[in-house]
């Protein structure tokens, strides 16, 4: 019989699960990972593999810069290039007011003490991008990030994480979390896990298990809709995004290009099923070729998304939990967790470890979603799912 | 934007069948087919057929005519040259014609897009000079174009019928190369009783190998380690069989391991499939109806199985009749008539599926034969990918990129579940298929771009 007890219980099988299981592992802890289907099923296997610190949200900053750097040494933590290439990822301006606020966001950041974002003028966005239509004024850039194969690098963390011990038990649901005493016990589709701590990294099933931890929060499954075209000549070396309408864009080695950009589909989380919606995904197509006229003649071959989880506003829950000492959270990336994921696993397997890290997480609490009334912590009611 | 009552995409002996049935019941009903004519592949251009091509397809080219003739008289919306690029869980259809998107809405709707070849990969199997013998046989009934060398070489009917119908044309195949292990006759033989009531496809089979004796063609059985030779075209193929390694040169050569349901429509609609041992493929889940687990959603034709024309248009119209009863209109007293000559024609299927059932040596190709054409993936590199632990085709596809081409896995998708399935000991039932994304087709960005941009007119008609 398989042994069903470990120092830390991780649900969720995406590459913030693998990476802090990995982590976990490097430290010594002994990890199970609980994932309903198959590793890197979701958004973190399917999303547009964007490695960016461009454009984050100020509090998410610090965690990005940290995770840029383990991104730039991949292969050594996990024996795999990962597909990871550095390239510019730059935002385009396309009128005077749009380069108006990205010069704004660069001085912000500056003052906070941060210099990878960078203005490019008009003739500085041409040299890095020779293809861009003509009425771009200019944008902002951040020259060392890049783009990875997303299945590629969670498969590989998963890989690396199982080298070191970490017992992977796919095709297995968590559907109820409960404490006895100290430890936490995970009744699955195969039978119940124990173990002396907890992470939920569930994405857009997150939500569930916080409910049962008793701190629900509101995750609204997402798809973030994404296209690839056939192969074409090359002509652009950077990621490109755009200030005033949702895009993300760039050109694989092979030539083929990759448009996403946040637009979303149908998500069913309950199905795993995931429905393209055309007559938005449409504006997709209608801002790529306003951007790069040269996509006029590009066919597109296939389109999907993965499913994910979003929180009402737009940033993660990265937190210890607030009723459950020994529990933590890491979810609701809302469509750009991918660049920190090797970040945020580092910092949660030091959470586990040692209870403490010096990340800067406050902003991501959970707490920041609890009633105001009752923001101190749990109410017996919503701790159904908790038996002592 | 438009709806029907029924849209059928499809234009061959399922969807024209089914089209006519449906009209007849009052039906409100649209076709779309990608072909410039009705007919599909077994009656490609059957209204435009010379009396020469006539010949070739024999008794079954009245069958065919008489099937577009009621078609075209039923009143059914046509459009052909469409290409059906997406249809959503609400059955809107977005396709191509005309340099544009168009949209429409459908009550019901019925996926009659038929069968495709089965992958073949193996040694030079993407060299330029070689085919496959569905494609050769299509350049044949179109255009009346035969190679003077082709050599054909796999298993199934289709073989057998190429053959006869291009010594019908004047111009035999230079030799047959079959892949039927001999342990298979024993396997078929079981069934032989059971597919007499489909005696006359069997004897329209051995007419058909006695047609290959009579015109000398060579015939190679029980060939296995097949390759084909050549540095940027064909030049040879080699195989081995009696225990001899043969080796014919030819810079032409025709590939065939019988066709299997096309599932990308059924797949992007996410309807459940299920691997089918006998046909050696996956096959969408169907009530007695032909209706797929998506309410609403129906198969007709060899989509719903392999069943040859005959079976293809009676599903066609068994599934108009439950579409119009569902609607609440009265059903055709011949519905129990049809079923049961739906079951009589299925009676050689068995026998058929045992006899030309993949053999192993084609399942498992060498670890250095190319598998997806679009990527250039190995059967070796999808071979190390279950090795690290990719549990199967969707986790490959990620990993390796296999299938994710123009083709979307048309062309790999039943080889590459093959593979993985036989690397993890597993059936293919358990390791699945892709999963199919739109477009179904390629599709022009600018396309995309302008999609919905006739509603207005549509509007204002």
């Amino acid at each position: 019989m398989t042994n069903r007890t470990a120092d830390l219980l991780v649900i969720g099988g995406g590459i913030h699960g693998c990476s802090a299981a990995l982590h976990a592992a490097m430290r010594g802890l002994d990890v199970v990972v609980i994932e309903k289907d198959t590793v890197g099923r979701h958004a973190s296997g399917v999303n547009a593999g964007g490695v960016r610190r461009l454009g984050r949200h100020y509090a998410e900053v610090p965690i990005s810069q940290r995770s840029m750097e383990i991104w730039h040494r991949i292969e050594d933590l996990v024996d795999d290039d990962c597909g990871f290439q550095r390239a510019p990822q730059i935002k385009v301006a396309e009128s005077e007011a749009d380069l108006d606020e990205l010069k704004a966001r660069a001085a912000h950041l500056r003052a906070m003490g941060f210099e990878h974002e960078v203005v490019l003028d008009r003739g500085e966005l041409r040299a890095h991008l020779p293809a861009v239509a003509e009425h771009c004024v200019g944008g902002l850039a951040s020259l060392d990030d890049g783009f990875a194969q997303p299945y590629q690098t969670t498969f590989a963390f998963s890989r690396k994480a199982r080298s070191l011990g970490v017992r992977f038990e796919e095709n297995c649901r968590a559907q109820r979390v409960t404490r006895v005493g100290s430890d936490f016990k995970v009744t699955t589709d195969r039978g119940v896990f124990s173990g002396r701590r907890l992470l939920n990294c569930g994405g857009a099933w997150a939500g569930e298990i916080a409910r049962q931890l008793g701190e629900p929060v509101e995750v609204e499954p997402t798809a973030p809709m994404m296209l690839v075209t056939g192969r074409m000549p090359r002509f652009c070396t950077a990621v490109v995004g755009n200030q005033s309408r949702p895009l993300s864009f760039k050109q694989m080695a092979n030539g083929t290009v990759v448009i996403g950009g946040g637009l979303r589909g149908r998500a069913l989380p309950e199905t795993n099923v995931s429905e393209l919606i055309f007559s938005e995904l449409r504006r997709t197509a209608e801002t790529a070729i306003a951007i790069f006229p040269i996509m006029k003649g590009a066919s597109i071959v296939r389109s999907w998304a993965g499913i994910e989880g979003r929180m009402p506003d737009g940033i993660p829950v990265i937190s210890p939990s607030s009723t459950q000492e020994g529990a933590y959270h890491a979810f609701g990336f809302s469509s750009h967790g991918f660049q920190m994921g090797p970040g945020v696993g580092e910092i949660m397997a030091e959470l586990v470890a040692t209870g403490r890290t010096n990340a800067p997480i406050a902003p991501f609490a959970i707490t920041r979603f609890a009633p105001e009334a009752d923001a101190s912590g749990s109410s017996p009611t919503q701790t159904e799912g908790l038996s002592a | 934007m438009n709806s029907y009552d029924v849209v059928i995409v499809g234009a061959g002996p399922a969807g024209m069948a089914c089209a006519a049935e449906a009209r007849q019941a009052g039906l409100s009903t649209l076709v779309l087919d990608e072909q410039p004519r009705p007919g599909g592949q077994i009656f490609r251009d059957i209204e435009v057929s010379d009396p020469g091509r006539r010949a070739l397809l024999g008794k079954d080219y009245a069958e065919g005519a008489r099937i577009a003739e009621a078609f075209r008289a039923s009143g059914a919306d046509y459009v052909s040259g469409a290409v059906v690029w997406n249809i959503d869980s609400a059955k809107r259809i977005d396709y191509s014609a005309g340099g544009r998107s168009h949209s429409v809405e459908a009550k019901s709707l019925v996926a009659a897009t038929g069968a495709i070849e089965r992958p073949t990969p193996m040694p030079g199997w993407t060299l330029p000079g070689v085919t496959t013998v569905g494609a050769a046989q299509i350049l044949l009934k179109t255009s009346g174009i035969v190679f003077e060398d082709l050599v054909l070489v796999g298993s199934g009917p289709l073989l057998w019928l190429a053959a006869s119908q291009m010594i019908t044309a004047g111009v035999p195949p230079k030799a047959i190369v079959e892949t039927v292990p001999k342990s298979r006759y024993r396997a078929a033989a079981r069934h032989v009783l059971r597919a007499l009531p489909g005696w006359r496809y069997l004897a329209k089979g051995f007419a058909m190998m006695r047609a290959v004796k009579r015109a000398g063609v060579p015939v190679h059985r029980d060939a296995e380690d097949i390759a084909i030779e050549g540095d940027s075209a064909a030049t040879a193929v080699t195989f081995t069989s009696g225990s001899k390694r043969h080796r014919i040169e030819t810079a032409h050569v025709a590939l065939h391991q019988g066709v299997v349901p096309n599932q990308q429509m059924t797949r992007v609609m996410n309807c459940q499939h299920r691997f089918d041992e006998s046909q050696r493929a996956f096959l969408p889940v169907l009530s007695e109806d032909f209706e797929t687990t998506v309410p609403g959603v129906f198969v007709a034709g060899d989509g719903a199985g392999i069943g040859g024309a005959k079976s293809a248009a009676m599903r066609g119209r068994l599934v108009a009749m439950r579409i119009a009863e569902t609607a609440g209109k009265p059903v055709s007293g011949e519905r129990a008539k049809l079923r049961t000559a739906l079951a009589r024609d299925a009676a050689v299927r068995p026998l058929l599926e045992a006899l030309y059932a993949p053999s192993d040596d084609v399942l498992s190709p060498a670890d250095a034969v190319m598998v997806c054409r679009c990527e250039e993936i190995t059967a070796g590199q999808i071979r190390e990918a279950v090795a690290l632990g990719a549990p199967g085709p969707n986790q490959v596809k990620s990993f390796l990129r296999a299938g994710m081409g123009p083709c979307q896995g048309r062309m790999c998708g039943l080889a590459v579940s093959e593979i993985i399935a036989a690397a993890r000991g597993e059936s293919p039932s358990t390791v699945d298929y892709y999963r199919i994304r739109p477009p179904l087709k390629p599709l022009l960005l600018s396309e995309l771009a302008g999609l919905g941009a006739e509603a207005p007119r549509e509007a204002a008609e």
